[in-house]
């Protein structure tokens, strides 16, 4: 187990070396001229040749690639992570800050969409095939197919434009200082991108849900239990939620990666103060700094929930830890089980 | 001799076990198959036919709610949102198409050097698979559109090249699938040549697969697209495109202007769901497994 556990964090930590390798590698191919970003245009105009040399010089834009994704790296490491041209502090500062607003919508997200996606997908795979069943396929299968921003403007166009229930965006009252923001305020404007996120985060959960108890339902032990007497409802609980929970919750922990997605374009639809309106506006502003952070922290995120998920799983369940220890013996390593069971709910 | 064998026994377990509904589910998704196709190749050709009414200024009827002469309503600029829609609509129809087809062409490349290359082959791939999954499909997108400065080739490049890790692991556990069969065991017995087992076992073995992976890879592709757009790194705002409504759509909302969001935005599901099913149906009819469904 421990060899397992070393292996996990070598393997992230290789992969989160990778990311900011290409990362870094995207940032910099781009045609934005750093100079020019970080001083402006009409002074680039303005300044002789010589000037822009020196600067060119002193924010290192003419040193190899290499050496500059090193010294990038190493400061990076350190908590360093640059300037943001858009906001005017550190990148680091500035994340800290957004993280909080977008770790508060993706956790509320996170649970709720975790939470109802079981209980609908218990739903319809305990009725399978009957009306339960069918509204809750629909309903996954539409929802897959609907974009989350869209999503989004509809849910603000009906509660908040007609029926005047939720304000119209961002994390807190406009005109009101940040240090008398209550609580309730923030909870008042974080309900609707909350519910928007967790509604598009349910389909993948429920659908695997759905075919977890179907397979469970079909097993010869139900067959037995049902043979005794047992009730649907008995058995769902007896035979059906211990087998459900563990990959659900896996499942839950790698779909990180889908909820970051989705929590960029809920911000920008709902002009949410977080990381993945800072992405969209660092992008779109050629704030190469912060666009390198955030991705680099986003990736993080995913990766620490894969881990989290494959630890979970070999931790938990003992017919894991047998494979685990099978897995090892043959030298191939172990491959994400998290990804793995996340690939067969895309697919089913 | 053996072929009347064969013949008998077809006939003989032809009546035996003589389908209930005498393959009308394969009847069903094929009707579903072909209808979907058309629909889609229906809305690309509208789409076309109309971009230049669907730019055609007239601000006698700007800001009209959906009526008679405007299905879809008209935007500030008097345009037609119907014909905007369907302009846009086949835009991200052809550019999904096209990214999907790049990229499950760079799945089967490496998802068949996977599986054929050897163990080492086999853990750089995955380990691609993983770091691609590893950044949030949205941020790989904003970034890759970064790098190329953004418009038209940076969105269709993000798209392309981010699409083929899922069909990937398939192409890959397919052919190692394929590669345990007994059939192949027996050909390579046989002294069946690589290249032969290769086009008559393996080809028509994964294609299937390859085929529903493609089509079930274009709703993702279109999504995407129009995600992107959306988010201001994709198609540039002159062109038609559903990304760019929306997003411009959002600016009209606190006034009311409810058709220019809720229009677009349905036919751009309805679109993704007509991929769905001539993907799901077009598996059921060729996919081995379920053939007997």
């Amino acid at each position: 187990m421990p060899k397992f556990v070393l292996r996990q964090i070598v393997r992230f930590v290789l992969l989160m070396l990778a990311v900011s390798l290409v990362v870094f590698a995207l940032v910099s191919a781009s045609p934005v001229d750093p100079v020019q970003a970080n001083v402006g245009q009409a002074a680039v105009i303005g300044m002789s040749d010589e000037k822009q040399a020196q600067l060119a010089a002193y924010w290192g834009a003419d040193a190899p690639f290499w050496e500059r994704y090193l010294n990038w790296l190493s400061a990076f490491v350190q908590g360093d992570m640059g300037e943001s041209l858009r906001f005017n502090a550190r990148v680091a500062d500035v994340i800290a800050t957004r993280a909080l607003n977008s770790l508060a919508l993706m956790a509320i997200a996170w649970v709720a969409s975790g939470v109802l996606g079981l209980a609908l997908g218990i739903v319809a795979g305990a009725f399978r095939g009957r009306w339960p069943d069918k509204l809750v396929k629909g309903y996954c299968y539409l929802l897959a197919s609907t974009p989350t921003f869209w999503l989004g403007l509809v849910a603000l166009m009906v509660f908040s434009v007609w029926l005047g229930w939720f304000p119209l965006g961002f994390s807190a009252p406009v005109g009101v200082a940040a240090s008398e923001v209550t609580l309730a305020d923030a909870a008042y404007h974080i309900v609707l991108p909350a519910l928007v996120l967790s509604l598009s985060g349910v389909a993948n959960i429920a659908l695997h849900t759905r075919e977890k108890l179907v397979d469970v339902l079909e097993s010869d032990y139900v067959r037995f239990a049902r043979a005794r007497g047992e009730k649907l409802g008995v058995i769902v609980r007896r035979h059906g939620l211990r087998n459900l929970l563990l990959p659900a919750i896996t499942l839950q922990f790698a779909s990180l990666s889908e909820i970051f997605g989705g929590s960029v374009l809920v911000e920008q639809v709902f002009s949410y103060p977080g990381l993945g309106q800072a992405a969209i506006t660092a992008g779109l502003g050629g704030d190469a700094a912060l666009l390198a952070g955030i991705a680099v922290v986003s990736a993080a995120l995913v990766f620490g929930g894969n881990l989290i998920a494959n630890l979970l799983y070999g931790a938990v369940d003992p017919r894991m830890r047998v494979a685990f220890r099978k897995d090892a013996s043959d030298g191939r390593g172990s491959h994400g089980n998290a990804s793995d069971a996340k690939e067969a709910a895309h697919v089913g | 001799m053996l072929a009347s064998w064969q013949e008998g026994y077809a006939t003989q377990g032809a009546v035996l076990h003589l389908p209930r509904s005498s393959g009308s589910n394969r009847l069903v998704a094929l009707a579903a198959c072909i209808g979907a196709a058309l629909a889609l190749v229906a809305v690309v050709i509208a789409g076309i036919a109309l971009t230049p009414v669907a730019s055609a200024v007239d601000f006698e009827a700007k800001n009209l709610a959906p009526c008679l002469a405007h299905p879809f309503g008209t935007d500030w600029m008097g345009r037609d949102m119907l014909a905007r829609t369907l302009a846009g609509l086949s835009t991200s129809v052809l550019l999904g198409v096209a990214a999907a087809v790049v990229s499950s062409v760079i799945a089967v490349v490496l998802g068949a050097a996977a599986a054929l290359g050897g163990p080492k082959v086999d853990a750089v791939v995955n380990w691609m698979i993983d770091l691609m999954l590893g950044i949030p499909h949205i941020v790989l997108l904003v970034l890759i559109s970064y790098a190329l400065g953004k418009g038209f080739w940076g969105v269709a490049v993000g798209i392309a090249i981010t699409h083929w890790p899922s069909l990937a692991r398939v192409v890959r556990a397919e052919i190692l699938q394929c590669r345990q069969a007994p059939y192949i065991q027996a050909a390579r017995a046989l002294g069946k040549s690589r290249v032969s087992i290769a086009v008559r076992h393996m080809i028509p073995f994964v294609f299937p697969q390859y085929l529903v992976g493609l089509i079930l890879m274009f709703p993702h592709a279109i999504l995407h697209e129009a995600s992107i757009t959306f988010l201001g790194f994709g198609l540039p705002p002159e062109q038609p495109a559903i990304g760019v409504i929306l997003s411009e759509s959002m600016t009209y909302l606190s006034a009311g202007m409810w058709w220019l969001a809720v229009f677009p935005g349905l036919a751009l599901i309805a679109v993704v769901l007509v991929f769905d099913i001539a993907g799901s149906s077009l598996r059921a009819l060729i996919d081995p497994h379920r053939s007997q469904e």
